[in-house]
């Protein structure tokens, strides 16, 4: 061996390769962990996030299910237009990048070459308008007013327009059959939000930016039902958006009807009687004020008694819901909406609240049989009621003497309940309440005031009962601003005083209150809808439905149907001996009583009508006009807003209701033949085998000019 | 064949044929470490498998010809073999007397690139086009050149018997010999090569069994030299995005961001088997950039999910495990330090290219040995996998 080492190491280069290899298998296991992690551990998210990467969906929109009357007559549908569209990523694929098929399609349309050329070119910053601002996969309309002719141009030589389809697609139309224009409660849909979007993602029926929401009434109500379920189809692209594949596809599911419980029939005339009645009282003196009545606003219900349906439910002031089809332009929003409005949006048949004035008085009534009172004793109906130095005067009526509980409804009798009332809150301890009874109050709530009647439309509101808890609470929240107020009152300043005795006893439950509160004035509110369902339920017997307006789901095929079955939330407490006396003052009402001029010549005998009035004080504003009404098929409640009398302003729309639906002539006479509805609609339209929905004869609506003879007007 | 059946044979044979040569008891074959030239094959057929499916969509790259790549990657690795069979013929210590030559040559070449012969990619001026769609990318071979300049200067007094470590004047003209071609790279700039050849330099000087004082103050050294290129501005801003991009994968995300991302949801998405070679959407649809080149690993993630990955990690960690061991049983301190320079080069690349895929390590311009698309570093890599099978031939054998 010669004296080069063999071994080309020592002990300290040994240990310093050793260092070497521990640190390369360092850095390899370090790599292996983090591999592990990112693909076992974390890879079902790096998976979606990949998925996200390379999946452009393409949502083709469900067809929206319609909105039907009861027998079948469209409220809202959809109109077909003929709508051409291109393909630009198959048009890409060509070898001219499709302008030879473009060329070609504006010759059929009869357009420029050049105004196709630019409609299917995509927006960026550097092209202005008209340019496609939506997804690229999207497929591209050209043209959505094509005829007949022209589309079955396009369908029928397919293989010269690749890329181009020419499919009838949907809009969605308020039609206003017969005259029903039904806005409120059909609501409207507007352009779906990012938030929605962003929650939809995730759901099987995802949205995209053109898509419409239901947005009030029943288009809100029931539109996961209406709307259906869009169709994906998914591709797969590469980093510059280019499709390589397609993925999946879902074909969409169109929407389900709705049919309704409304009667286009009577909404119409609902809708014309409502109108005509707060025209009529524009005319009248209002001799409180001097001026003649604002009737700013009014609603309508006409319900079935027995099971709570919505037969009609106008809302004044209206709109055309139209606007809203093909996007809202800001003026109209505008007239909608804006401080200058008279908020035609609001539906005001469940979102109105006011006192109720006398049409309380059947609370008032139960309420005082419930305290013991008997229903037939004598009562005296003084022409005033005295309370201290207060005096509570007979509004609506004159003194009658002793008259029993009965006749004080059917004359709307004030002092009467004053009496009952005052006793109660006696008996109650006065102003040192000790364990009170509060039986006009709980009876209030038993009839359903003070909350929502349920009824299958959105926004609707609670109304109040001012109990002793309301008023301790509302009392909390003001009386800063009262005492303020009150403390700086001058002598003669009639705010200030009021102010100034709010700040001292609101939080009371004062002789005053009561006494008031029986009669249906003072802090009590409530909606159309809930003295509807109160009115319907003593003509049933006592059954408080939860009104609705859907009747049944009807799936697109046509084979499943859902009814959608009354639904009670409560009874009223009465005993049948009460209800029938009830019932019999209410129809005295209507025969002697503060009704009896509307009604003259009503077939009582064959059609036994039932009716209270109101007149509601409203603080600094004319007075709201109630009418509540029944028969032993329809509860018909009316109210307008700054209108006058209960049956001076609303009386003979409501009779001209009744005309309308049981065929009554103005003499009384019933013929069948005219009668629209005599008895409830029951049972739902004919469904045809292809799912298609029957729907019946509708005459459309009479011109303007023809609205009303005057000599229907019962005087 | 059994040992009594040969013996008789070989002994009455004509002189030894260059068949028997190669294959004989003591044949070069023979003395070829087998499972590191098999692990790197294996590399080199799973980098075409790969480079062929990142690439094969790709017509603005291949011409029109989805074999482009796949073609040329075959080539390279022919060429690399041969190169590697050049180097186990030659024998690394024949070598010693071309190195000042080829160390010259590689210096030369890496300079010219910063004339205007060499051409920029990626922000690096670190090619020089040949022409005909041929580039080369000498830094490659300057990771060779160094490794064996360095260790020629550092064994000579050792391996010579004349002392047992380095003395410090062998120590500075080593450095010396490495600074010359580091400060040009730096210059290109190419911030990634630098850092390998900082490993390699200090594995050089580890194995040669320098004094400690040399390695702590290299190692110091090294530390102050980022801290001063960072303080200088020297680094553009493409460098300095790459590590914020690393620090917070948020940023820029349509720029440098975008790419470790996507690197990540490839890999990510690949889960324990993959999506199959030639069907990850992410490959498919060229979500991430460079991918036949730096980012090679990331097709292996999608496509052949944690096995296949795993696999090349394993793959690589035969190579370096063997390689290890070549390193520690070198008859001579020369092939100890020529094989940890080596070691060190596939390993730091390795982590560094497949850490900045995996995330965990900041974006740099750096090939994965024997996977990645590219001449150059095909070639570089297997001439040094050749210098480690002839580390290792020059071993004696073991007793028969």
């Amino acid at each position: 061996m010669s004296n080069i080492p063999e071994s080309g190491r020592t002990s300290r280069v040994n240990i310093r390769l050793i260092v070497i290899q521990i640190l390369v298998v360092s850095l390899l296991v370090t790599l292996g962990g983090r591999l592990w992690y990112l693909q076992i551990r974390n890879g079902d998210q790096y998976t979606a996030e990949a998925a996200n990467n390379h999946i452009q969906q393409v949502i083709a929109p469900a067809t929206r299910g319609s909105i039907l009357d009861a027998r079948g007559v469209p409220l809202a549908d959809n109109q077909t237009r003929l709508v051409v569209s291109a393909n630009r990523t198959d048009l890409m694929k060509m070898k001219d990048k499709g302008h030879g098929v473009l060329a070609r399609l504006a010759s059929v349309l009869g357009m420029k070459p050049e105004d196709v050329a630019v409609k299917v070119r995509l927006c960026d910053a550097k092209t202005p308008k008209p340019c496609w601002s939506g997804s690229p996969y999207q497929p591209i309309p050209i043209t959505d007013a094509a005829t007949p002719q022209q589309a079955l141009q396009i369908r029928e030589r397919a293989e010269d327009f690749p890329g181009i389809t020419a499919e009838p697609q949907a809009v969605r139309r308020y039609g206003a059959p017969g005259g029903a224009n039904a806005a409120q409660v059909l609501g409207y849909l507007s352009p779906v939000t990012s938030d929605e979007m962003q929650k939809a993602k995730q759901s099987n029926s995802p949205l995209v930016r053109s898509d419409q929401v239901g947005r009030s009434g029943l288009e809100r109500q029931y539109d996961a039902q209406l709307r259906g379920k869009a169709g994906v189809t998914r591709y797969e692209v590469d980093n510059l958006g280019r499709v390589i594949g397609k993925a999946k596809s879902d074909k969409p599911e169109p929407g389900s009807n709705l049919i309704t419980s409304i009667d286009a029939r009577v909404q119409a005339i609902a809708e014309r009687e409502l109108d005509q009645a707060m025209k009529d009282a524009r005319q009248e003196l209002d001799r409180n004020t001097g001026v003649n009545y604002k009737a700013d606003a009014g609603a309508v219900v006409v319900m079935e008694s027995k099971t709570g349906r919505v037969v009609a439910m106008a809302s004044n002031p209206t709109y055309d819901p139209n606007v809203w089809v093909g996007g809202i332009s800001g003026k109209d929003y505008q007239a909608l909406t804006g401080d200058n409005s008279d908020y035609p949006l609001l539906n005001r048949a469940i979102q109105a609240q006011a006192a109720p004035g006398s049409i309380f008085k059947v609370i008032s009534a139960t309420a005082a049989v419930k305290a013991g009172y008997s229903f037939t004793d004598k009562y005296n109906c003084s022409s005033s009621y005295n309370i201290g130095r207060q005096v509570f005067t007979n509004f609506e009526s004159k003194g009658y003497g002793p008259i029993d509980i009965g006749r004080a409804l059917e004359v709307s009798c004030d002092t009467v309940f004053y009496d009952l009332a005052y006793k109660q809150w006696q008996k109650d301890g006065g102003n040192n309440p000790k364990n009170p009874k509060d039986w006009f109050y709980k009876t209030a709530r038993q009839f359903g005031l003070g909350k929502e009647t349920g009824i299958d439309l959105p926004g609707e509101v609670r109304g109040r009962v001012p109990d002793r808890d309301w008023k301790k609470r509302y009392w909390e929240a003001n009386k800063d601003t009262w005492c303020k107020q009150g403390a700086k009152a001058q002598p003669g300043d009639y705010a200030g005083q009021i102010a100034k005795e709010n700040c001292e006893s609101f939080y009371r439950m004062r002789a005053g209150d009561s006494v008031n509160y029986s009669i249906g004035q003072g802090d009590t509110l409530v909606t159309p809808i809930q003295m509807a369902t109160i009115y319907a339920a003593i003509s049933n017997g006592g059954t408080l439905y939860n009104p609705t307006v859907g009747k049944a789901i009807v799936s697109p095929d046509g084979k499943r149907i859902e009814q959608i079955k009354p639904q009670a939330h409560g009874r009223l407490p009465f005993d049948a001996k009460t209800r029938d006396q009830l019932d019999g003052a209410l129809a005295g009402v209507a025969t002697e009583g503060s009704a009896a001029w509307r009604f003259t010549g009503w077939p009582q005998k064959e059609i036994p009508m039932h009716a209270k009035t109101g007149t509601a004080e409203v603080a600094g504003k004319q007075t709201t006009s109630w009418f509540a009404t029944y028969t032993k098929d329809y509860t018909v409640v009316m109210t307008i807003s700054q209108g006058g009398t209960g049956s001076g302003a609303s009386g003979p729309a409501v009779r001209n209701i009744y005309n309308a639906i049981y065929g009554v002539d103005g003499n009384g006479k019933i013929d069948p033949a005219k009668a629209l509805l005599p008895a409830p609609q029951n049972g739902l339209p004919r469904i045809d085998k292809d799912g298609s929905i029957e729907a019946a004869h509708i005459d459309p609506a009479p011109s303007p000019s023809a609205t009303r003879r005057e000599d229907e007007r019962p005087q | 064949m059994s040992a009594a059946g040969s013996l008789p044979l070989r002994r009455f044979a004509p002189p030894r044929s260059t068949w028997s040569r190669l294959t004989g008891r003591d044949g070069a074959l023979r003395r070829l470490d087998w499972p590191m030239l098999l692990a790197a094959l294996a590399l080199s057929v799973l980098g075409c498998l790969l480079v062929y499916s990142a690439t094969r969509g790709r017509t603005g790259l291949t011409h029109g010809d989805p074999y482009y790549f796949l073609k040329r990657n075959i080539l390279n690795t022919v060429i690399g073999l041969a190169l590697a069979a050049g180097a186990v013929r030659a024998g690394h210590r024949a070598l010693r007397g071309a190195v000042p030559v080829l160390y010259i040559l590689s210096v030369l070449a890496t300079a010219a690139v910063l004339t205007p012969l060499g051409a920029t990619i990626n922000g690096a001026r670190s090619w020089i086009q040949l022409g005909g769609g041929f580039s080369v990318q000498p830094s490659e071979f300057t990771k060779i050149t160094i490794t064996l300049g360095m260790a020629v200067l550092l064994a000579r007094q050792v391996d010579s018997g004349e002392r047992s470590r380095p003395g410090h004047r062998a120590v500075l003209q080593a450095l010396g010999v490495a600074a010359v071609p580091v400060l040009v790279i730096l210059l290109m700039p190419d911030l990634g090569s630098v850092m390998v050849l900082a490993v390699i330099v200090l594995a050089v000087l580890l194995a040669s069994g320098a004094a400690r004082r040399w390695i702590l103050g290299l190692l110091s050294g090294g530390v102050l030299g980022c801290v001063l290129i960072w303080q200088l501005g020297i680094l553009d801003t493409y460098q300095i995005n790459r590590f914020a991009a690393f620090a917070n994968p948020a940023f820029d995300p349509s720029g440098i961001g975008y790419n470790t991302m996507q690197a990540r949801i490839a890999i990510g998405s690949g889960g324990l088997t993959g999506a199959g070679l030639f069907h990850g959407p992410q490959t498919t649809g060229r979500f991430v950039p460079e991918q036949q080149t730096d980012f090679v690993f990331t097709v292996a993630g999608e496509e052949l999910g944690f096995l296949g990955a795993g696999a090349i990690i394993l793959l690589l960690g035969v190579v370096l495990w063997r390689a290890c061991r070549i390193a520690r049983e070198a008859t001579d301190r020369y092939g100890a330090m020529v094989a940890a320079g080596v070691i060190t080069w596939f390993a730091f690349q390795s982590f560094e290219n497949i850490g900045m895929t995996l995330g965990i390590m900041p974006v740099t311009g750096l090939p994965l040995p024997f996977v990645s698309y590219g001449g150059s570093s095909a070639f570089a890599a297997w001439t040094a996998l050749g210098l480690l099978q002839a580390v290792k031939a020059r071993r004696p054998l073991a007793p028969a």
